[in-house]
């Protein structure tokens, strides 16, 4: 049987972490997700885990790294400064393939801007954060029961495909209290392990098995250019090519089954919207508003927000000949739905900062205004 | 038959020879670290993990040794080691970094891994100066010295490593230099075995970068400079700051009996089990 709880957004996160087989836990105090470390900070001893409150979130980022490397399954929480401070870290872990969670509970830039208020300004420092070619998966909960099956969800990608894994929510969905169902059996992953000394820990497949720090295969992990058993080979030319072209080959080649998206009403819409997190939510009111006015939304809404669900937005493009984006940025998801849609249908941003969210009439008029 | 050197079961052999330039000191510290491993009676690297961060150093244990190793960011082995070593309590975790990776970039999580004294080695080869990225300023260069980014002398003193470490309130702390072979091997034993924060600074001849502008001709005069300019610790408390200014003060700093991290964590995970 279900077990049914009514929390918060971050306290969903720190449990589905544990339902996930998280062992391991660091983070630095920040607002607005400082209740994921405080619940960890009381839970994780209880499962046996680890809880670390570091010293600043550089050390957070990589002492995950380290006890992932070591073989547990290890997750950090930060929200926008902090995430700007983990960037070298997470281009780390996705150098060495290390999987790990990383949540990003966005707040509003800026430096530290408005600490304790809504924003999605870091959907492209998620994606394009570290110096460098690189990808990574990146996950947008709308709801705390999201935030506790994408954690979940992030976890097993993470082990799946030995990347990071960033949870991107927002301060909205953060502090939000909603019914939360907690199922009685959950699907786990866990990475694939070396079992030969020949077996290669860095190359030879798309995604190599791997092999944990004292599990006494002498394995070499370093982020510097490595050919398949781990030497650094940071002359070779084609040793470098071939390692960067395979980490983004091992996220862009599955995007299809990395990919998580919902749609609706796309058949008969008369106009689209793409969403994410917790303008989403603003999105399903206006959806149902529009339709007492007899105005149907064609609304694809991102679960996977990098690689993007690119079939899905593109189909709703082919149906419509608008789509409005409202994001809590200054224009960011609206760009790479530009990108996608390759001019099949008008883009038109609906953008609100200063720290409220965007409200379902203010969709609304955005609409009327469209249709007009 | 032929014997080979006792070093040589430790290490990669594919990967020598070491890429280490003539006479610089990091090959005394590891024929220092691998004796201490095979005075303990370790007949190979199993039972340890070791992480380093950017520099020199760093590549002492990646790729030379025959063992478990993470090489990671500039200045944040300590932060990886942390959580190597709470995972994988019941291995010796070791850090190997340079004054710059451990005492520059990388000081805050030194000063806080000595402060909850997790139970891991660090052995920072203090050489003065950044040597990979051509002899920068670092904070152990000393006053006056001339580098890359002091070509006007110095104008800052070094950072006495070993005293910040103890007012951190590690378990252990001590400084050698690359001459005194015999007591550095005998306190790296000592650092392996301590259930506490291990921190040991060796002063270490950089002849190509450093030694090259302090107008050293050979890494054979500087180590000789180590020698004549280095003071026991008990000697040294009976001297001026004036007398001890270009003297290098070697010994067991501190070495005290107390609880390790992962100890004080285990009775975390009692505390929360009881209640529950």
């Amino acid at each position: 049987m279900n077990n049914v709880y009514f929390w918060e957004g971050n306290v969903a996160c720190a449990e589905g972490a544990l339902i996930a087989g998280c062992k391991f836990f660091a983070g630095y105090p920040i607002t607005p997700q400082s209740e994921i470390l405080d619940r960890l900070a009381f839970r994780m001893p209880e499962v046996g885990g680890i809880f670390l409150q570091m010293e600043d979130e550089l050390a957070a980022i990589n002492s995950v790294i380290g006890a992932s490397w070591a073989g547990a399954k290890a997750m950090t929480a930060t929200s926008g400064p902090g995430f700007s401070l983990m960037q070298e870290g997470i281009g780390y872990a996705i150098m060495t393939e290390t999987p790990c969670v990383i949540v990003n509970v966005q707040r509003a830039g800026p430096s530290t801007g408005q600490a304790t208020r809504c924003a999605q300004g870091d959907f492209m420092q998620a994606r394009w954060g570290r110096h460098g070619d690189q990808m990574l998966i990146v996950l947008a909960p709308n709801s705390p029961q999201e935030m506790f099956d994408l954690t979940i969800d992030a976890f097993n990608l993470a082990e799946e495909y030995r990347t990071p894994v960033i949870l991107l929510s927002d301060e909205f969905i953060a502090h939000m209290q909603e019914r939360v169902e907690v199922p009685s059996k959950v699907n786990l992953i866990s990475r694939r392990k070396l079992k030969d000394i020949s077996e290669a820990p860095f190359g030879g497949s798309l995604i190599p098995p791997i092999a944990s720090l004292g599990d006494d295969f002498n394995i070499l992990v370093t982020g510097s250019t490595h050919d398949e058993y781990g030497y650094r080979k940071t002359a070779d030319p084609i040793v470098h090519d071939r390692l960067v072209r395979r980490l983004m080959n091992k996220i862009l080649l599955n995007a299809d089954k990395i990919k998580r998206v919902e749609m609706q009403n796309l058949d008969n819409a008369d106009i689209g919207i793409v969403s994410y997190g917790g303008t989403s939510r603003s999105v399903y009111e206006a959806s149902d508003l529009a339709n007492e006015k007899g105005i149907i939304i064609g609304h694809v809404r991102l679960k996977t927000l990098w690689p993007p669900p690119e079939k899905e937005i593109k189909a709703l493009a082919e149906r419509v000949k608008v789509i409005i984006v409202p994001e809590m940025s200054l224009g960011q998801l609206s760009l790479e739905v530009e990108r996608i849609v390759e001019g099949k249908a008008e883009v038109i941003l609906l953008s609100k900062i200063g720290g409220l969210p965007i409200t379902p009439h203010e969709i609304l008029s955005k609409i009327f205004e469209v249709l007009r | 038959m032929i014997l080979k050197h006792f070093a040589r079961k430790y290490l990669r052999e594919e990967v020598l020879p070491s890429t280490f330039c003539p006479g610089c000191g990091l090959g005394i510290i590891i024929n220092c670290f691998l004796k201490a491993v095979e005075e303990l009676g370790y007949s190979n690297l199993n039972d340890f993990i070791f992480c380093s961060g950017i520099g020199c150093t760093a590549w002492i244990p990646s790729p030379h040794f025959k063992a478990d190793s993470i090489h990671t960011l500039h200045g944040r082995a300590v932060a990886v080691a942390f959580g190597v070593k709470m995972v994988r309590p019941e291995h010796h975790v070791v850090v190997f970094g340079g004054d710059g990776d451990i005492a520059g970039i990388g000081i805050g999580h030194l000063i806080h891994a000595a402060k909850r004294n997790l139970e891991i080695v660090v052995i920072m080869a203090n050489n003065f100066t950044y040597a990979m990225t051509g002899g920068q300023l670092s904070p152990t260069t000393p006053f006056e010295s001339l580098t890359l980014t002091s070509p006007y002398g110095n104008i800052e003193k070094p950072l006495d490593v070993v005293k910040v470490i103890d007012a951190a309130g590690a378990s252990f702390a001590a400084r050698w230099t690359t001459y005194h072979i015999i007591p550095l091997i005998r306190t790296i034993k000592t650092a392996i075995k301590k259930n506490g924060f291990s921190f040991i600074e060796v002063v270490s001849q950089c002849p190509t970068i450093y030694g090259r502008r302090a107008g050293f001709k050979s890494a054979y005069d500087m180590l000789k400079y180590f020698k004549e300019h280095s003071v026991p610790i008990e000697k040294a408390k009976n001297m001026s700051d004036e007398e001890l200014k270009d003297k290098f003060v070697v010994g067991i700093f501190v070495d005290r009996e107390k609880l390790g991290f992962t100890s004080l964590y285990k009775q975390v995970i009692n505390k929360a089990r009881v209640k529950l």
